[in-house]
Parts: structure tokens; sequence; C-alpha cells
């Protein structure tokens, strides 16, 4: 059986604007992959299982509360532990638009590249952007509106080569066109 | 300027003569890990592209080992998944229940790696491989994807940080005592995004399974992989372990390369330790916390449930009862035969505990021992994160094999020292 994809969602990310996201902050360092998706779902890999789970962890009420297009804030470190492409999934499938954080655990911010999911490391945005806050993200000028505080945060945008596997829709189809 | 042995490694398998940190290169893999979590999804998204092809079925390595035997039909889905995939491209070196261990400890121990090369897995522990003088990470499914098909995969080069062991280890202090006090001194993000490389003579005196137990534990520093030099220890180890291809290339790290920074142990000064919840970096030495009670022990994982570790708690539990639930979890069918040999399974038996078929079981919170909320385990694993072995309001507190059978015994945190 195939894990279902929905391919056009992850390339949506980035031309899609989500008017009036809303930002869930969690101000922590650290927060891990077992939070994230704890690994006693890990017995399936269907996206709309994991995201069900979603930071079940960490906070049990974050699916409930979170409708599509919202955004997860947090501090250094996001997504350390295992190499569990499913945290990325999990968050994917609970339609959160992107992960804003102070620092990235590195197989985390590599998984989430090759699934061609955009991620926003600034610790500056972390600071600014309070928990409720309404915000909208410009991917492409890499700026992110907070319309509550009436504040505009500028963010580095990934590095080149990361965006073209973004704009490519992942790695594999990355791979695929660039060596057809 | 020199280069390190990751730079080193990283070059050789780019086809370059040399790189600097930072540079993207793409790399020639080496080996690639499979185990029964992350790599079903892996093969469902090569098929589902077209792409349904293996690099080498002679360079991946699979075995199932998370979930194995089956905790449930949705994971013996996994493992049909694995199954069906590994036979339909004749995949070489396929180890199935019966053979099947915990991926770390027994890829090394059915000599699949080897010095110089590039070997990467669908497990953040895979940094593990580092213990000889190997360049080894871990990887999500979507790479794991790419290294199947394709054999290559990008890599941004690490900078690297030096950790610099200084004397030998006292009686009761372990590899896993270092490493805790080395995530305890960095914290869990200390070497983000860089090489460990760890170096001086408190290595000499460690085998084999005791390195494995530092580097394995590199990713708990946030690093890209761990690494030490090849010696005479390595080189004793792959004459017993490597079976087909037994050459290599060894590479060391030139006088001056460039660290980014270097840390020094005196190794002589220090004391086990125990990481308490909820982060691997929360380590303390075990005068700071002995006496908590403990609801469970767990001796086993790709972090310490090698032959040494079971000798280990085997000696301390001789001839008395565990005070609390204790399990003991080969890692892999060797480790349980030689265990069985050397009557360390009669100790475990009188002693009262539970001997395990190899599995990563409880380590993740998976099966074989998940802990009830609140309740507080005392174990030789890696990650003592929220919810790690089971409840969100379970707790796990990490330590060496001897302190966790002392602490089984006394039903709390014990100070092995007085058992040795």
């Amino acid at each position: 059986m195939l894990r279902s994809r929905d391919d056009k969602k992850t390339q949506r990310q980035k031309s899609e604007v989500w008017p009036m996201a809303k930002a869930h902050v969690y101000q922590r360092d650290h927060i891990n992959t077992d939070e994230i998706i704890p690994a006693r779902y890990l017995n399936t890999d269907k996206e709309a299982e994991l995201a069900k789970h979603c930071m079940e962890d960490l906070d049990a009420g974050f699916v409930k509360k979170a409708k599509a297009g919202d955004v997860i804030v947090a501090g250094d470190d996001f997504g350390c532990g295992s190499s569990r492409e499913h945290a990325v999934w999990a968050i994917r499938g609970a339609k959160v638009q992107t992960v804003i954080a102070r620092s990235f655990a590195r197989i985390f911010y590599r998984n989430a590249i090759n699934c061609g999911f955009y991620l926003i490391e600034s610790a500056d945005a972390v600071d600014k952007i309070k928990d409720g806050d309404e915000i909208e993200i410009d991917y492409d000028a890499g700026v992110i509106k907070d319309e509550t505080s009436k504040t505009k945060i500028q963010f580095m945008p990934l590095p080149d080569f990361a965006l073209e596997i973004i704009r490519d829709g992942g790695l594999l189809d990355h791979i695929m066109k660039t060596s057809a | 300027m020199g280069m390190t042995i990751t730079e080193k490694i990283l070059a050789r398998a780019a086809g370059v003569d040399r790189v600097v940190p930072g540079q993207l290169v793409d790399a020639n893999i080496d080996v690639v890990m499979c185990h029964d979590v992350t790599t079903p999804p892996a093969i469902s998204m090569l098929v589902e592209k077209g792409i349904d092809r293996v690099f080498d079925p002679d360079k991946i390595v699979v075995t199932p080992d998370h979930f194995q035997p089956a905790k449930d039909v949705q994971s013996a889905e996994l493992h049909k998944r694995l199954d069906d995939w590994a036979r339909r491209h004749g995949i070489k070196h396929y180890y199935k229940l019966g053979r099947a261990g915990v991926c770390h400890a027994l890829l090394p121990e059915q000599g699949h790696i080897r010095p110089g090369e590039v070997i990467v897995g669908g497990d953040s522990h895979t940094c593990t491989y580092g213990a000889f003088a190997a360049f080894s990470t871990g990887i999500g499914s979507t790479d794991l994807a790419a290294a199947i098909a394709t054999g290559k995969l990008w890599f941004k080069v690490p900078a690297s940080m030096k950790f610099v062991l200084n004397g030998s280890l006292p009686p009761g202090v372990y590899s896993k005592d270092v490493i805790l006090a080395v995530i305890g001194r960095i914290g869990t993000d200390g070497a983000l995004y860089r090489a460990m490389e760890f170096v001086g003579p408190a290595l000499a005196g460690m085998s084999m399974e005791a390195r494995m137990t530092m580097t394995n534990m590199a990713i708990e520093a946030g690093a890209k992989n761990g690494i030490m030099a090849f010696d005479d220890t390595t080189q004793t180890y792959l004459r017993q372990h490597l079976k087909e291809s037994t050459a290599y290339q060894v590479f060391e790290s030139d006088r001056d390369a460039e660290y980014l920074a270097t840390e020094t142990f005196d190794c002589a000064k220090l004391e086990p330790m125990v990481a308490l919840p909820h982060l691997p970096s929360n380590a303390v030495p075990i005068g700071q916390c002995a006496g908590r009670p403990m609801d469970q022990a767990y001796i086993g994982s790709c972090t310490n449930g090698r032959i040494e570790d079971l000798r280990l708690a085997a000696r301390i539990m001789k001839g008395k009862q565990v005070a609390i639930r204790t399990l003991i979890v080969s890692s892999t069918p060797e480790v349980w035969k030689q265990a069985s040999d050397e009557g360390l399974f009669d100790v475990f038996y009188s002693a009262g505990c539970v001997i395990s078929a190899p599995t990563c079981g409880a380590c993740l919170g998976g099966f074989m021992g998940v802990l009830a909320a609140g309740e507080k385990c005392v174990s030789t694993t890696n990650r003592n994160f929220v919810g790690r072995m089971g409840h969100p309001k379970s707790e796990v507190y990490l330590a060496s094999p001897a302190t966790a059978a002392a602490s089984a015994v006394e039903g709390k945190l014990t100070d092995p020292r007085k058992y040795l």
C-alpha cells in the first residue's frame, strides 16, 4: 500500500497566501521529534493518521486548536532527536503552514527541505511574535507581517540549493528533474 | 591548511582533492542502512515516483529492529512492505527475524562497517559507525529513498569540533559516563551541524563496543557525525568481523587541520553520570541524584546492549535480586547467544530480570517495557525526552549498564562503585 501524499500541497506552501494565519507560540528550546510525533504512532506512515497526533506530547490540544495555515513558533533546536521524517509529515498533515524557530535541529531541517516544506529560521520573529498573533508570510520577499502587533519582520530566505529542491517539489522530484 | 578525517572522507567520496567546511558536495554512498520504521515510506515514495530501483543490492543492509518481532498489525504491515521490497530487489544483506538485530549493533558485528567509507542510515543514531574512522550520519526517509535509488547524497561539509579525552577511566566509570559528561557540558545543540572528533589517551583503553557507545550519542549533541581515529583496537575488531570485502582505506586528521573548538576532559576525574529527565544534557554525577526511587531498569539498545554491557550488568547482579522490574535486551542474536553461552542469562534469571529477544523495544517507547504515567526508569539507552519510553508523564534516567544494574538491585539510583 502506498503512503497517501498530496504533492500539490507542498508546492502550495510558497505560492498560496494564508490570510490570518494564527501563531502558536511555544517559548521552549529543544522541542524534539518524540514530542512532535511520539514513537507509539510510528507504526504507520500515513500523513493523515500522523497529523491526528501532531505535537501531542508537548500540547495535547494542538490539533484541535490549529486551523489550516496556522504557524508553529518555537525556540532553539526545534526537531532535535530522531531522524523520523514522520515529524515533518505530522506537521504538514496537520495543515501547518510552516514552523518559525530560532534554530532547527539538523536532520529535521534537512527532512523538511527534502519534503519541499519551507521552514523559517528567525530569532527576531520568535522574539516578536506573540501566541495568538495573526500573521501573513511572504516567502519570496522574506517578510512576516504580524497583523496583531502591526510589525513587519524580515527573515533570511533559505539558501539557493534548498530553494531549488523546494521549487521542484522535494528532493526526489529535484533529482528526477536534474538527472533527466 | 590541513584537513580533518571527516573532510578527507567526504572529499574521497565526492571525488575531489579537498573540501572545506560549508562546501556542498555530492558524495557516493558506500553503505545504506535500512530498518522497519523509516524505510517502508522511502520504498513507497520510490514506487510512487516510478523509480523503484536500488543503486546496488549488495551495498544496502536491511534489518527490522524497532518494532520487531512485530508488535501489532500495523508494524507487521511495515515489516511486510520491507520484506517484499528486499526480496523484489534481491538485497543481499537482509537480516530477517532470527538474525535481525538492533541496527547499529548489528552492522559492525556482521562486518558491514569499514574505515574511510560513507555510511548513511534511516536512523539518527547511524552516527555510531564513526567509531570505525568512517563518516556516518542519520537521514530521513526522502534522503533514504534518494540514497537507495542513486547511491549518492548531497552533504554540507561539517566543521569539526575536537574532544580531547585525557587520562584513563577510573573503576566504575565507563564510556557512557564520558559521553554523558560531554553532552552535559556542551548541550543538546552544542555540536549542531558539526563533526565531533574524539581523540586522546582515554580512547586507547576503550574497546570498539565502548567507543561505539560514544559516537552513538553524537546526535544527542546535535552533531552530523561522531568520529574516532583508526588504531590497533579498530584493526583487531575488523579482522574478527569483516567477512567479504576486507579492504579499506584509513584516513587521519592532519596536524594542522582546523577545528571550530576544542573541549578537553580529564577522564580520571569523572564519576558515574546520570542524565536526568528530560534531556540527555541534564547530566549530573551519581552523587547528586543517588537514592531517587525507580520503577524499572532497562539494559539494552544500540547504545549499551552489547556483550560487554551485559557482562557488566551480570557482574553486579550476580547472586542478588533486583528490587524493580528489570529488562535485559540483547542488541543482536549473536550477543544473545554469547550471553547465553557465558551463563549471563542464569544470573539475570536468578536475579529476577526478564530477558528479551533483540529489539529496539521500549527504548523508543515501542513495546517490551513501556512506562505508565508517573513511572521512572533507569535506562542504558540514549534519549530521555518527554514520553520517550512510554507515557508523557513517565521519566527516563540515562546511565551506564553498571549504574542501571546497581540501581535495579537497590530499586533506586545507585552508585555502581560499591558493587565493583
